[in-house]
């Protein structure tokens, strides 16, 4: 049940993007078009999981012992920085299917702060690993819900009559205003 | 402190590094150099429209054997070279491709699809079937205007889309998206092979045409001032427009939907129009033949069918050569349709663009005396076409019928196309009720005779063209309805003095549906005749397929050579037919449409080894596109055909009688034009006052 409600709170009560504010010029610059969206999304999910485990052994079996909690978020940024070069070794050598198809969006998250930011946010909640391994995939989740219900809308806001001023990034900016505002209403559902 | 944390985040970074570095070792991808080297001459477009996911995973494609030299579609020929030089492949040039729009609706698109919002026409077709009444067809939403990366693509003011050849690279992305199959990336051989399919967005008028012509599309260029375009589209299905907008008895008006609101677009005029307009700007408009494949073929009659088989040949890139045993090309055009109707300069300058293209001729050679099917083989000649026509006539079967002085109108014609002497006398009695009857008759008004035309039945059941009938009649033709002639009266030297005949009257209908004629006993009576020609049918003359009294080939019933109806080949696999010696005497603009048939099948056979059709070809009109409910359009006559010559000087000067359309006046008649099949959806759409659309209940 606990893991139920940490799904929960990651995906729709604290959404990274939308009530974290995390990951913000991903979220712009990548919800144009709905396939965009939804490659971009699933190579969050991964990298996202991936990192938080990482970097929750970093910080069990490194930085706490040596009492070095205060070099936690460049040592994260230089692991997660490595991390995203060695799955693309890795996928381009043992999977080049699903290479070829996260193209871009790989070096994309080395510079997403999202992820740091679920990496971080599991180690100020002080979650177990396994609760770690679900907050990051939940969160990711709710990344690409977030990034997925954008792309839908800005699909729609490009065929309606917008002024010129406000096309593209003022308006995606309005309407990330608008959703997050929308998922305020999850507020106090769980935490 | 400081100590530590440098040491900590050196150590950090030292062990990504070295794992990186042990990684980027194990892991290692070898990359074949000339992937980069093929990648750095592509266009560089990232299209995808050559089916590899951007241009990196084409040039992978192309080292690894999976796609040649051509793979890039945006690149052209110089991308395509450099390509085969890398790769030391082999390139010959390609065939232009473009998006071509003429509602196919054969192919659907997926169900399944990414979203691209619900006014896209993939979701309107998923969720309505679109607001369509037409089961095929556009749905005007124009994803694939969205679709098309270079812009090539745009929805024209009617609400489909129109494509910009110049800015199209064939990359396929809106036929991709296209739910409808309105879009298809087509080259001219696939154009041109294209039989009309029940798939195909079929307008009445274009599925009655027996060449098959697209006349919604050509009409619909020419209301936009585009003849050259309207003239393209022409040529992609007959080669002569001079010829057939002047002699054509428009089979298609009569099943014009305009019909059934006041008069048919007058669909011929409209093509002589377009044909007119560019022999008047006295420079002929290039036409498309594919790269020469070098296959030589021999086409074996020079008339209609004969002219058209080898045109489309050539425009496939083959090498035919004409056989004709006359001393010019046209037959029955030119010498069995008069001056008036047909002058022949005009004939002599559209025969000539089409020879133009590459196309051998040899003159006075007859089939069967100096040539034979296996001569031809001997050399080299891969297939053959048989086009020799129905020039034998059929008999009276009466007394004194080869007395001096009766004739043939087709050899009477023949004489006056060849310009000979025609003996022609002062009183003229033409046996008949077809179009060549009629000819005959107006071109011996013209030779200064009193003619009368008999015919067995009443005008209403003359298979001549009424426009013919009407035109007879004002020249001072005098019928003779009901009257079956029953011997001729000759002198004493054997020349015909009279004609002798009996008086019929209607009965039962026959096997064609019109009523049957019968004698009335003790009611003959004499005419007086110095000159008699019949003109009472045609049939092919077959002897000459007989090489030491063997015949290879088939013949049907009636006397024509045998093939299949829609290949057109014959028993013999390399032998095609086509025109009147497989169909019997019939319609130029049949004859034109069997030419492209033939040299389609011919062209697949030599390329595909056999001719081959698809189950969906269309044969009988589609029931449901033939509705006769046309509700909220306006009034508008049809424009009268102008004529030159006023009726009483017609009778003495071989002069053209029909004139062209004025510019003017042929907008006007193209702008009439319902476009049934082209704008028969989105009845929400404000109607575009400039063209008048009107929005056709389609009874389903
Ligand atoms: S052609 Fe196809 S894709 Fe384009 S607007 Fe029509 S239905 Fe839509
Ligand atoms: S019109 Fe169609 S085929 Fe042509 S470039 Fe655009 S998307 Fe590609």
């Amino acid at each position: 049940m606990d893991y139920f409600v940490l799904v929960i709170a990651a995906i729709f009560v604290n959404n990274i993007v939308l009530a974290q504010y995390l990951g913000n010029c991903p979220f712009i610059g990548t919800s144009k078009e709905t396939s965009v969206a939804v490659g971009m999304g699933l190579a969050v999910v991964f990298v996202a999981a991936m990192a938080a485990c990482i970097t929750w052994c970093v910080q069990k079996f490194m930085l706490t012992p040596n009492d070095l909690g205060y070099l936690q978020t460049i040592t994260f940024i230089l692991v997660i920085a490595a991390l995203v070069q060695f799955v693309e070794m890795f996928l381009k050598k043992a999977i080049p299917p699903l290479y070829k198809s996260l193209g871009i969006f790989l070096p994309l998250i080395t510079t997403n702060c999202a992820v740091l930011g679920i990496a971080i946010i599991c180690q100020r909640e002080e979650y177990t690993f396994i609760e770690t391994l679900i907050f990051s995939v939940a969160s990711g989740l709710g990344f690409m819900l977030a990034l997925v219900l954008m792309a839908g809308i800005r699909e729609r806001l490009d065929l309606s009559p917008v002024p010129v001023s406000l096309k593209g990034t003022p308006l995606g900016l309005i309407v990330a205003g608008l959703m997050s505002l929308a998922f305020f209403a999850f507020k106090g559902m769980a935490s | 402190m400081i100590l530590s944390s440098v040491l900590v985040l050196f150590g950090i970074g030292l062990t990504a590094a070295i794992i990186l570095a042990v990684a980027s070792k194990l892991l290692y991808v070898y990359e074949d150099p000339r992937i980069a080297q093929v990648e750095a001459v592509l266009a560089g477009a990232n299209c995808g429209g050559c089916g590899y996911p951007g241009c990196a995973g084409a040039a992978q494609g192309v080292v690894e054997g999976k796609a040649g030299a051509t793979v890039c579609v945006i690149g052209g020929d110089t991308v395509a070279a450099n390509v085969a030089a890398i790769m030391g492949l082999e390139f010959s040039s390609m065939e232009k491709q473009i998006a071509f729009v003429d509602c196919t609706g054969g192919t659907r698109a997926e169900d399944v699809y990414v979203y691209e919002g619900i006014k896209d026409c993939r979701a309107q077709h998923l969720l309505y079937s679109g607001s369509k009444m037409c089961p095929e067809g556009c749905l005007g939403y124009g994803t694939c205007v969205t679709a098309c990366q270079f812009g090539a693509i745009e929805m024209g003011p009617n609400g489909y889309p129109v494509v910009d050849p110049n800015l199209c690279t064939a990359c396929g992305g809106c036929e991709q998206v296209c739910p409808r199959g309105v879009i298809t990336i087509w080259g001219m051989t696939a154009r041109i092979t294209h039989l009309n399919e029940i798939t195909d967005c079929l307008a009445p008028c274009r599925q009655r045409c027996p060449g098959q012509i697209n006349i919604p599309r050509y009409i619909e260029q020419v209301s936009r001032g585009d003849y050259a375009g309207a003239l393209e589209t022409i040529r992609e299905r007959i080669p002569m427009p001079l010829s057939i907008g002047r002699v054509c008895p428009h089979p298609c008006e009569e099943v014009c939907r305009r019909g059934h609101v006041e008069e048919p677009i007058g669909i011929n005029m409209i093509k002589r129009f377009a044909a007119d307009w560019e022999m008047h700007s006295g420079q002929r408009l290039p036409i498309a033949c594919a790269p020469d494949t070098g296959r030589k073929i021999a086409v074996v009659g020079g008339g209609p069918a004969g002219i058209s088989c080898a045109y489309f040949l050539r425009r496939l890139g083959h090498s035919p050569t004409i056989f004709e045993s006359m001393p010019a090309l046209g037959g029955q055009l030119r010498y069995g349709i008069p001056e008036y109707r047909l002058p022949k300069d005009i004939l002599d300058w559209e025969i000539q663009g089409i020879l133009d293209l590459g196309i051998d001729v040899k003159y006075n050679t007859f089939f069967g005396t100096d040539f034979s099917l296996s001569t031809l083989s001997d050399d080299g000649y891969e297939a053959v076409f048989l086009g020799i026509g129905a020039w034998m006539n059929m008999n009276l079967q009466i007394e004194n019928e080869a007395a001096d002085g009766v004739e043939t109108g087709t050899e009477f014609l023949t004489k006056v196309g060849l310009g000979l002497e025609t003996h022609i006398g002062k009183k003229v009695v033409v046996i008949g009720g077809g179009n060549t009857a009629i000819d005959t008759a107006r071109t011996s008004v013209r030779l200064g005779a009193d003619v009368t035309l008999m015919y067995r039945r009443t005008k209403d059941e003359m298979p001549a063209n009424i426009e013919e009938i009407i035109g007879a009649e004002e020249e001072g033709v005098t019928y003779l309805f009901l009257a079956a002639p029953t011997r001729i009266l000759t002198n004493e030297s054997g020349h015909v003095t009279h004609v002798e005949y009996i008086t019929m009257q209607l009965g039962d209908p026959d096997a064609s549906g019109r009523r049957r004629p019968e004698p009335i006993p003790g009611t003959e009576a004499k005419i007086e005749a110095d000159t008699v020609y019949t003109a009472i049918g045609q049939k092919p003359e077959l002897s000459c397929l007989y090489e030491d009294g063997h015949c290879a080939l088939e013949e049907t019933q009636w006397r024509t050579l045998g093939a299949d109806p829609d290949t057109l080949q014959t028993a013999l696999p390399h032998v095609f037919t086509g025109g009147d010696m497989h169909t019997g005497p019939a319609l130029v603009i049949t004859a034109l449409g069997e030419g492209r048939k033939a040299a389609r099948s011919i062209h697949q056979y030599l390329t595909e080894d056999a001719p081959h059709i698809t189950s969906t070809i269309q044969r009988e009109l589609i029931d449901y596109t033939m509705f006769t409910n046309v509700p909220d359009v306006g009034l508008r006559d049809r424009i009268p055909m102008p004529h030159l010559i006023e009726c009483d000087e017609r009778s003495g000067t071989f002069k053209e009688i029909e004139g062209t359309l004025s510019e003017t006046d042929v907008q006007y008649e193209a702008c009439r034009c319902l476009r049934c099949g082209l704008t028969c959806y989105n009845r929400d759409q404000p109607e575009n006052q400039t063209t008048e659309i009107m929005t056709i209940e389609k009874k389903l």
